[in-house]
């Protein structure tokens, strides 16, 4: 979830009032976002880097909001602020309008067909006559950072670039290049340099660096040129220093490159519907023509306007309320979501605004009529469906063995189904490639590189973790373990294993075996050759030689009991005789 | 206690005993009647123990009182002298080099104090370097009779700053001791009679017991423990909420497949290609298998288009929908992959029937880990499936399931997850910390999940989910999820821990 951190006191001045925390904590939960914290610059500093550095950092306090993630019409203070009127009826939402140049000559994005190769897609709009002051540029820039990080993908889908068009002229090209063509000065740098090293330069750059790998290792890099070869960016790294922004830009164009035109548009539209409120011309945005390769045209910024119509009955019936059309009409309005009733009362019809993409079936229309209704007005109800409950066979039978283990003396482990290779496959004295495990492809550490295929190492390292417990120490899962399996449309599957240990000065065999004549005991499985179960000398790498057994039942292999091998104690790091059994219950299903 | 000891046992109570009747009406001190029979004070209190044992012989009242012993070095004061008198001492009428002197074992301690007693001078120029030589004729060692006065207990007789300096020097500390005051009881005899300590099958039978005193119990000290295993905490609480669910008439899902493919985990549930979640950095990605092979293809066309295109009365995301990431097999990193492949089963039917599921499993992040996040950890998620679910509906759900859990007070906050909408998120208050805590996540889920998978136009699905860790954590009160989960669990907690009554 996206956290927009706004000064308090410019919000409430924009909002036109004062608020408590309680009362604008409040306010935030019932439409929706959450007041995560309450902070100043200095705290936030001398949290992350001590006291010493927080040193005459600002005091202005600082309201962190949690905004749902899909909503970025309310990742700055102008859009919360505008938001939150429109929610307590305060103001009206405002009608965002493109507008073409009085002299009817609109700048021209080109786009050249090498960027096929790299990223596509361009996009552009132009805030004429835009006043900033240092609040409002640093929003600005806030607003681009939050949407990189979030429906951008981290510049991977959509990168924003926003320029002085004052320094610059059109028409602009957009194309792509070898990096060692490429050469202008990046933004507040001092010198010029290629494209190449310019990926040097940001090599060891905190935040730059991360965006690297996203054109890295293409052969070509895009690039933004005007028509005097000036380059504006290179999307999605860096912009040209030459069309800086600053407190007295005037008219700036905003230019989104991508590899989803969809989220470029709406990038687009969020961006300058946010910011076209400080234009001389209120909400007014001036276009740009963009021409792709194959010489189609787009006029930019879309700022479309969508028309919906969701029956009022609908919208009660799943809600759960019975408001009348006018008023659920009014509820949705104040969601920014321009709404009236049409034809004799049967619909309503709803104006979605560009800002709000999230609306994209009639789900989420009912949605906000039920925020602006109030979830917690809504009338709690018990649904009428009737159903008769049954468990899952399996955990079913699980539950009565757990009673009856501990019952037994035995205690209860949780362990980790996820686990390193070694303590499946070394620890265990067999190779790792002999067991059927699944393998992870990402582990952040060696914890996770694979699933459990057996029981006993949790409860050995369980063991090993309670060595200052008294002996004996009697354990026992039962939980599911994963292997290959390749009839399943995953390739793997889970089994249901019961695994026990008897850890003391002695190995205990007999403990163990008298568990395993219990288990059968419980599970009505007599102990004879034909229906019943038995056990049978065999030999497993994990297992003392001649101390090892394979458990028969049903007439299939279920598992192994033993004393454990004297390595395998060891490698689990106990020092400790002990004896274990593990099955596979599935059997008894 | 030594088998002597043992053997003394009884004979030292009679001694005591008698002191006591001697004593008349008064009462006894019992370090004073150790001092008097020869003893350690400790075997006294021995007596007087085994004696209150008995009922009411005595009566014993605790006290303390402080007293004032030597150190070691105080006793060695006793016997040897001070050391600036062992000093004065040591010095023959022609002196001593300095450098002899500080090789003595008292020298340099006994040295100081001699000269700031002015009992010896130094002569700095003499021949061969410093020398020490007698000031006086003879001395008095004050110090040292001071200390002999404390051994024969007289310590109060000296002066308070007298006792304060030898403190200082380390010769005297005071030590506080734990005495009785012993009084004749109401049961009080001079002699004691053996007493049984429990009653035997023999006494039963010869009838015995009635002419027997037996020993008193101690009620205030506990019981032994019976031998049993354990189960864990977790799974405790487990069991409760698998309870809650049968009791609300819900069906348990098949939930044993940790492995999943992006297609159930993501796809279905329209959750698109580009999202967070699908990051490496959140889910886990299997190296082997790394794809599933099987899916129904005509719902997989289904999810292709309302990705891509939209349908269904949405706009859809408007991507590039690709089957390889769809085929990509993971870690579930939620329940709800088995809730959409039992729905997408349920739309299969020939009639649709109202359904409610749940289910209690593992569940994997490849998040960064603290003292309340794990890799993996267990859901716990509630479906109810029928035609005309309202919101309302959904609130009165979570209504009662929280009740049983023994949480009243609910609200509800709009959130956003991408396979719900609405979407709630449920807070209850918590006494404890004065303030509103999220305990749930909730929603409807949405059409384009549910639609392509074949379900009726007027079937609503509500859902929610929570985690077991954390109501686990809260009611046994631990901070640290490892100490919980996994195998650095703290085996005494699981021995000690309670039942599991959420609603208690």
């Amino acid at each position: 979830m996206p956290t927009v951190s706004v000064k308090r006191d410019l919000l409430f001045q924009a909002l036109g009032r004062r608020y408590t925390d309680e009362e604008f904590d409040e306010l935030c939960f019932e439409f929706g976002l959450e007041l995560d914290e309450i902070t100043t610059e200095k705290d936030i500093i001398s949290k992350e880097q001590g006291d010493g550095k927080a040193e005459g950092a600002s005091d202005i306090i600082l309201y962190k909001i949690d905004v749902p993630a899909n909503r970025y019409d309310l990742l700055c203070l102008e859009g919360l602020v505008r938001g939150l009127q429109v929610f307590k009826e305060r103001i009206k939402a405002p009608k965002y309008k493109r507008i073409i140049p009085a002299s009817g000559e609109l700048q021209r994005l080109i786009i050249t067909e090498e960027t096929a190769q790299v990223r596509p897609h361009a996009v552009a709009a132009i805030l004429r006559n835009i006043t900033f002051s240092k609040d409002r540029y640093d929003s600005f820039i806030d607003l681009q950072e939050k949407l990189h990080q979030n429906i951008c993908r981290k510049r991977a889908l959509v990168a924003i670039g926003t320029h002085d068009l004052d320094t610059v002229s059109g028409p602009f090209t957009y194309t792509a290049r070898p990096p060692s063509e490429i050469k202008f000065k990046p933004l507040n740098q001092a010198k010029e340099y290629t494209a190449s090293e310019i990926m040097d330069l940001y090599r060891t750059d905190s935040h730059l660096r991360h965006f690297l790998h996203i054109i890295e290792n293409k052969p070509l890099y895009p690039v933004i040129y005007d028509s005097n070869g000036v380059v504006l960016s290179m999307p999605p790294i860096i912009n040209g220093d030459h069309t800086k922004i600053s407190l007295n830009s005037r008219n700036v164009f905003v230019e989104c490159t991508a590899t989803d035109i969809t989220k470029a548009k709406i990038v687009l539209d969020i961006i300058v519907a946010m910011f076209s409120e400080y234009c001389e011309k209120q909400f007014t945005v001036e276009a740009v023509e963009v021409t792709y390769p194959n010489g189609k045209t787009c006029i930019y910024p879309e700022l479309a306007y969508r028309r919906e119509k969701v029956k009022p009955d609908l919208i009660n019936k799943k809600i759960g309320i019975s408001e009348t059309p006018s008023s659920l009409a009014k509820l949705l309005t104040r969601m920014c979501l321009k709404s009236h009733v049409t034809g004799n009362g049967n619909h309503i019809e709803i104006e979605i605004p560009p800002t709000r993409a999230d609306i994209i079936h009639a789900c989420d229309i009912i949605e906000d009529a039920a925020i602006a209704y109030g979830y917690n007005n809504i009338h709690m109800t018990i649904p009428k469906t009737y159903t008769i409950a049954n468990q899952f066979p399996l955990n079913k039978l699980t539950e009565l063995l757990r009673l009856d283990l501990a019952a037994a003396g035995f205690t209860e482990a949780l362990t980790f189904a996820l686990c390193s290779q070694e303590d499946i496959a070394d620890k265990l004295g067999v190779d790792i490639s002999s067991t059927k495990a699944v393998h992870i492809a990402n582990p952040k550490t060696t914890e996770f590189q694979v699933a459990r295929t057996s029981l006993l190492p949790g409860l050995l390292k369980t063991i090993a973790a309670n060595r200052k417990m008294p002996l004996p120490l009697k354990l026992f899962e039962i939980s599911d373990i994963v292997v290959k399996d390749s009839t399943k449309d995953v390739g793997a599957r889970n089994h249901r294993h019961l695994c026990a240990i008897y850890y003391n000065k002695n190995p205990g065999f007999e403990v163990i075996h008298g568990l395993l004549d219990r288990v059968m005991q419980l599970l009505a499985v007599p102990p004879n050759k034909e229906n019943g179960y038995l056990i049978k000398a065999t030999e497993d790498s994990a297992f003392f030689p001649g101390r090892c057994a394979e458990i028969l039942a049903k007439g299939q292999s279920i598992g192994k009991l033993g004393v454990l091998h004297p390595d395998v104690i060891t490698k689990f790091e106990l020092t400790m005789p002990c004896s274990a059994l593990e099955i596979n219950i599935e059997a008894f299903l | 206690m030594s088998p002597t000891m043992e053997a003394d046992g009884p004979a030292l109570a009679e001694l005591l005993l008698q002191r006591l009747e001697r004593a008349g009406g008064g009462g006894l001190c019992s370090l004073e009647a150790a001092a008097a029979l020869g003893l350690e004070h400790q075997q006294l209190v021995g007596a007087v123990k085994s004696l209150q044992a008995l009922g009411e012989v005595i009566e014993a009242e605790q006290r303390s009182s402080k007293r004032w012993e030597l150190t070691p070095e105080g006793k060695e004061i006793v016997q040897e002298g001070s050391h600036e008198a062992r000093v004065f001492d040591s010095i023959p009428a022609e002196g001593l080099p300095q450098s002899e002197l500080m090789k003595l074992p008292s020298g340099k301690v006994g040295f100081s104090k001699a000269m700031s007693n002015k009992w010896v001078r130094l002569d700095k120029t003499a021949d061969g370097g410093p020398r020490i030589f007698r000031a006086v004729e003879s001395v008095q060692d004050s110090v040292r009779e001071k200390l002999q006065l404390v051994q024969q207990g007289e310590a109060e007789s000296l002066e308070e700053k007298d006792r304060n300096e030898l403190k200082k020097r380390k010769l005297l500390t005071e030590v506080v001791i734990k005495t009785y005051w012993i009084q004749k009881g109401r049961a009080f005899s001079t002699s004691v009679t053996k007493q049984e300590t429990d009653l035997t099958p023999e006494m039963i039978a010869s009838g015995s017991w009635r002419d027997l005193k037996f020993k008193a119990y101690n009620f205030e000290a506990l019981g032994i423990m019976p031998e049993s295993g354990h189960l864990h905490p977790l799974l405790k609480v487990r069991t409760q909420f698998r309870q809650i669910f049968l009791e609300m008439g819900f069906t348990e899902m098949p939930t044993n497949n940790f492995i999943e493919s992006s297609f159930w985990n993501f796809d279905a549930l329209f959750q698109p290609q580009q999202h967070p979640a699908r990051d490496q950095h959140d889910t886990f990605f299997l190296q082997d298998p790394a794809e599933a092979t099987d899916f129904p293809m005509d719902y997989l066309k289904r999810v292709k288009k309302i990705h891509s295109q939209g349908g269904y009365g949405s706009q859809g995301y408007k991507y590039d929908w690709k089957l390889e990431e769809a085929r990509k097999n993971i870690l579930r990193t939620h329940t709800t992959a088995v809730s959409a492949r039992m729905l997408y089963r349920l739309a299969q039917q020939e009639k649709f029937t109202p359904a409610k599921y749940f289910s209690i499993d593992r569940v994997f992040r490849n998040e960064t880990l603290d003292a309340t996040h794990l890799a993996e950890f267990h859901q716990i998620e509630g479906v109810v499936a029928d035609y005309g679910l309202t919101l309302g509906d959904l609130m009165g759900t979570l209504k009662e399931f929280f009740t049983k859990l023994g949480i009243t007070q609910l609200r509800f906050k709009p959130a956003y997850n991408p396979y719900t909408e609405p979407s709630m998120e449920v807070f209850s208050y918590h006494q404890g910390l004065q303030k509103w805590v999220e305990v749930g996540n909730s929603g409807v889920f949405r059409p384009e999940m549910l639609l392509p998978m074949g379900l009726p136009e007027g079937v609503s699905v509500i859902a929610w989910g929570l985690s077991l860790e954390r109501p686990t954590m809260i009611k046994y009160g631990i901070n640290n999820i490892r100490e919980l989960v996994g195998h650095k669990v703290n085996l005494q907690m699981v021995y000690d821990s309670p039942l599991c009554r959420l609603d208690a």
